[in-house]
């Protein structure tokens, strides 16, 4: 059994009782990389010399403090568009190959603060731009229980490297489902945090309105003392909440009598496998057997939110995409002419498909005469959408639903439909839209693949969404279930 | 409202994208197909709702007028394309 | 080539750098003249993952600017993004302000021909600074400095109010001197803390509708700028003259060869894609937060001007020209703590202090000299202590040493000779040397007596009261 199947707590009572060395979390990680990577494909760039070294600095001090970050030893994997000085940061793109970022992102100091140790960056879609990880720019990632399946993204390699062991936890970020999403594909848990909870300073930009950072944990429990580690105000993020932080693990109590569930008909309606809608209902049950009480309720603007999203999401992509321009940094094109051809051959060869299309959607929507139509259209669209979540919210205490539609499809099955493959994302984008926190946890197989539960929350309150989640996860043993890679 | 091959180089040209033939006509089509779904907005009457461009009803988040140490010149050349002299060299603007 | 069939049109877009110490959305200096590249960090270079968090003080200039230009302040004000590419802009868009600027609906007074015109502010709004390309290889390729990206910048929109160059030169120094006055910027266009783009049109006298009109780059002095308009409106007459259309275009100033030039080739459809953005977030400026800075706007150049004329009787023309500047507004009322004499206060300003700063292409703050000085040294003028001839020599070293004029008189010994002996004995002489001239003051030639004077003042190296020279030249003749 890989050493990472243990809950946090107890690799933190190891530790101290000299049962286990750091060093030997991290060789777990890199031999179990070396073991299956090749399958699963979650990396893009290991770090392996300074996480030995950090790990052996960690085993020193432990002999002699006390003193334990919340994260102590544990290796992570970062999602690669998530800065890290001096580690090559490619947000899996071409363009970005050769570029060694020249500070942290805040999220970075706070995992070093709490002395969890790096393992690697890991795959992703394009500048985040995707569902499957078939957007990367070097390789696809694969789904550790399938691996003809993909892992889901944009946070797919974040999700599979999890799933497959390879590190104990790892972040990734979230615009319309890129934790949540990947994390049910891949059967781990992942929590998108209410936007503003958790700096985005360091994250590689694609949409800054809806962008978050988070964890993807193996067990909800674990989850929350991530989230207690990066979650917090930072003055270089201008639309970071300054909130009091509560302690996330105090909240994970196992009661949830009384609470009040909403469902919403449309996330269980129409598109939805009906086996998925079975294990979405089954795990309800566990919930009101738990003493917990549901009700149908409706979010009658879920059918917009696709189109609000991706013209959002697309108009400020076009926008934040621009600074790669091949001036400062980054893949020029070779012999430029002249300026022009810098721009535009150093942004076409660099950039992929998927990324393109993006740009190409938010400049046409953002350009004269089309503002109006589309993206300011979009902006009030979304104010819809946010209060059909605030009006439930008045009566109901979490809502919850799929994650996704289906579970994992089939590599290349959807790469030449860009409308069906953004479907897929009808159950989580209409939670970014509102910039409310939503986790997901494994409830249940259809055909050995996972599925996942989404648990929605109010803003801010990230402890009801985890209490509700580890309530539910401490009656089952879906999360329990490792892949045969 | 339907795009054309001509709308797709034009925005393609505000993006600093070169696009081959093939792109062209694939970018026009699956633009009008995200388009045309995007239509379905047309649905609602959105005349007396506010745009939401922050989730959070954040105002005046600012900063002292304090100095911060700058980069030393190593770092802001680490990734340069091309320097010289100090500075980041590009070809010149075509007039 | 006539114009006088023309009325000429032209509004004025000025950007003006704010001196705040740090840059407006993140911690690099702003220090001007630095090695290229040294005030950068990960922000105003464009990194990925940067995010920008806004200057207060910046913010405070931009509403101190703009309540001195009279502009209603907004209540709820915003950044958009202007998405553009060039090499001196790192984001590959600008944070700006589009449609909720931080003022709107000013105004200024210019003096033209004894008249006073008011000229209207459209907006002022904050925005960021690009860097700075030097060209290279003959113009195959530019270098990027990036030193000046982020530093705080106001954009200030005029009205089509001016209908001239100089008109527009009039207000281009009215609005240097109210920034200047507000303290917010350094306001040199030599060193690109002013500049100015011009739009100007033509018509024939009568006609409502604007002519077409041209967007005029590149004029980096004030001379420059009424210079450049006077072509332009040349120019655009000649075209029309010559049965032609003027066309809307973009045209650069060339200094030396007294030009403009179009700048067509850059050109290209200009789409700058605003929207608001979404690393900022709302600005609301309450009551409360527009009267503390209100309160921090010091007596604005119209007002002192008045108040000159009024309490100190002083011409209009004299307290125009102080008032242009704050540091010579300054300066003319320290010295008024000094000597009771105004008029005289601005003479030796008007004339020998601005002589000497223009001569020598200085700023008043570039010289040591103090109103203090002025007007301990004016008082040494009326106690009779030295003479206005002296006092020019003295002032001169005033200005070039700092020293106090008591000090300097001292130390060159150029205390006035008021002493009846002493002066009578030297009197005597040049009375004894010159007997033509007594002669000819004998007999009815007043002007001799000047020239006896003038013998004295020569022998005494001009230290002698020629008050007292005159009294006792006549007093010794007759």
């Amino acid at each position: 059994m890989s050493l990472f199947h243990n809950r946090l707590k107890d690799i933190h009572n190891q530790l101290v009782n000299k049962q286990l060395k750091v060093s030997e979390l991290v060789n777990e990680s890199y031999d179990r990389i070396q073991q299956v990577d090749s399958k699963v494909k979650a990396f893009l760039t290991l770090d392996e010399e300074n996480a030995r070294t950090s790990a052996a600095k960690l085993d020193e001090l432990l002999e002699h403090s006390s003193e334990r970050g919340l994260l102590y030893g544990l290796p992570a994997g970062i999602k690669d568009n998530i800065v890290t000085e001096g580690l090559r940061t490619t947000c899996a793109s071409q363009f970005l190959s050769n570029f060694d970022p020249i500070y942290d992102a805040t999220v970075m100091k706070k995992l070093k603060a709490a002395q969890s140790i790096t393992i690697g960056k890991i795959n992703m879609d394009e500048f985040a731009m995707g569902g499957s990880n078939e957007n990367s720019s070097f390789h696809p990632t694969h789904n550790p229980w399938n691996t003809e399946y993909v892992p889901g993204g944009s946070s797919g390699g974040s999700a599979a490297a999890v799933a497959a062991d390879e590190v104990y936890f790892a972040l990734g970020s979230d615009t319309g489902g890129s934790i949540r999403q990947p994390a049910a594909y891949c059967g781990v848990v992942g929590l998108k945090p209410t936007y503003g909870l958790v700096s985005r300073f360091g994250l590689v930009a694609f949409a800054s309105s809806l962008d978050q950072i988070g964890p993807i944990t193996k067990n909800v429990e674990d989850n929350a003392y991530v989230l207690q580690t990066i979650a917090g105000y930072d003055v270089m993020d201008s639309t970071s909440a300054n909130v009091d932080i509560p302690d996330y693990l105090s909240a994970l109590t196992g009661d949830v009598k009384g609470l009040k569930i909403g469902v919403p008909k449309e996330y269980l309606g129409e598109g939805i496998d009906p086996n998925v809608k079975n294990s979405i209902l089954e795990a309800l049950k566990v919930l009101e057997g738990l003493g917990a009480e549901w009700e149908e309720v409706s979010l009658p603007h879920t059918e917009y939110a696709v189109a609000t999203y991706y013209l959002l999401a697309s108009s400020e992509a076009s926008s934040n995409l621009a600074r790669f321009d091949g001036v400062r940094y980054g893949v020029r094109t070779e012999n430029p002419d002249n300026l022009l051809d810098v721009y535009l051959k150093s942004r076409s060869e660099g950039f992929g498909q998927e990324v393109k299309r993006r740009i190409m959607l938010g400049t046409y929507s953002l350009s004269s005469g089309y503002y109006d139509a589309y993206y300011l259209k979009a902006q009030k669209v979304r104010t819809l959408i946010k209060q059909d979540f605030d009006k439930v919210f008045e009566k109901y205490d979490v809502v919850i639903g799929p994650t996704a539609p289906t579970t994992a499809f089939k590599m290349g099955s959807q790469i030449n439909d860009p409308l069906t493959m953004y479907l897929n994302d009808i159950c989580t984008i209409p939670v970014s839209l509102a910039g409310i926190p939503a986790i997901s946890v494994p409830c249940g197989f259809v055909e050995g693949l996972p599925v996942g539960m989404q648990i929605i929350g109010k803003a801010f309150d990230e402890s009801a969404v985890l209490r509700v989640a580890h309530a539910y996860e401490q009656s089952t043993e879906f999360h329990q279930k490792r892949p045969q890679v | 409202m339907s795009i054309s091959i001509k709308d797709v180089e034009h925005v393609a040209k505000l993006a600093r994208l070169d696009l081959n033939e093939k792109e062209k006509n694939q970018f026009t089509k699956q633009l009008n197909a995200i388009l045309q779904y995007a239509e379905k907005l047309n649905e609602l009457d959105t005349d007396n709702i506010q745009p939401t461009t922050h989730v959070l009803e954040l105002t005046n988040v600012m900063r002292e007028d304090e100095t911060r140490e700058s980069l030393p010149l190593k770092k802001v050349f680490l990734n340069a394309p091309e320097e010289e002299d100090g500075q980041i060299r590009v070809p010149a603007v075509l007039e | 080539m006539s114009t006088t069939k023309f009325e000429t049109v032209i509004g004025l877009e000025v950007h003006v750098e704010l001196h705040t110490n740090s840059k407006i959305f993140c911690g690099c200096s702003t220090e001007f003249g630095a090695p290229p590249n040294s005030h950068t960090c990960p922000i105003c270079l464009g990194y990925p993952g940067v995010l920008p968090v806004l200057n207060k003080k910046a913010v405070e200039f931009a509403m101190k600017a703009a309540m001195a230009l009279n502009c209603e302040i907004a209540t709820e004000s915003k950044f958009d993004r202007k998405n553009y590419f060039y090499p001196d802009s790192p984001k590959a868009y600008q944070i700006s302000q589009f449609d909720k600027p931080i003022g709107e609906n000013g105004w200024i007074d210019i003096e033209i021909d004894g008249h006073t015109k008011r000229i209207g502010i459209t907006r002022l709004h904050l925005e960021e600074d690009a860097g700075k390309l030097t060209h290279v290889d003959g113009g195959y390729a530019s270098l990027v400095d990036f030193n000046r990206v982020g530093t705080p910048l106001v954009e200030i929109v005029s009205e089509p109010d001016l209908r001239s160059p100089e008109e527009a030169r009039l207000y281009l120094e009215k609005l240097k001197a109210i920034i200047q006055y507000c303290d917010v910027s350094d306001v040199k266009m030599e060193q690109g803390s002013l500049r100015c783009d011009a739009n100007i049109s033509i018509r024939p006298f009568g006609q409502k509708e604007f002519g077409t009109r041209a967007e005029l780059k590149n004029m980096n002095s004030f001379s420059g700028v009424k210079k450049g308009l006077e072509y332009e409106e040349w120019r655009q007459a000649d075209v029309i003259y010559s049965g032609e259309e003027v066309v809307q275009e973009t045209r650069r100033w060339d200094e030396s060869k007294g030009k403009t030039f179009s700048m067509r080739g850059k050109e290209e459809s200009h789409d700058y894609r605003y929207f608001p953005d979404p690393d900022l977030v709302q600005l609301y400026i309450d009551d409360e937060w527009k009267e503390r800075v209100r309160a921090s706007i010091p007596e604005l150049p119209d007002s002192r001007k008045k108040r000159y004329t009024e309490q100190f009787d002083l011409p209009s023309y004299d307290a125009e020209v102080i008032t242009t500047s704050k540091h010579l507004a300054d300066f003319f009322e320290e010295s008024l703590q000094y000597t009771k004499d105004a008029k005289s206060v601005s003479n030796w300003m008007m004339g020998d202090l601005l002589g000497y700063l223009n001569a020598n292409n200085l700023e008043l703050s570039d010289v040591k000299v103090t109103g203090k000085g002025l007007g301990e040294m004016i008082d040494l003028i009326e106690k009779g202590t030295i003479s206005s001839k002296i006092a020019k020599q003295v002032f001169k070293e005033m200005i070039e040493s700092g020293k106090a004029p008591q000090t300097i008189v001292e130390e060159k010994g150029l205390v006035q000779i008021s002493d009846e002996g002493a002066i009578k004995t030297i009197v005597e002489q040049i009375i004894e040397k010159n007997p033509q001239s007594v002669s000819d003051y004998k007999s009815g030639k007043q002007k001799a007596i000047g020239f006896l004077v003038g013998q004295v003042m020569k022998e005494t190296k001009g230290k002698a009261n020629p008050g007292l020279v005159n009294k006792l030249i006549k007093k010794c003749i007759d």
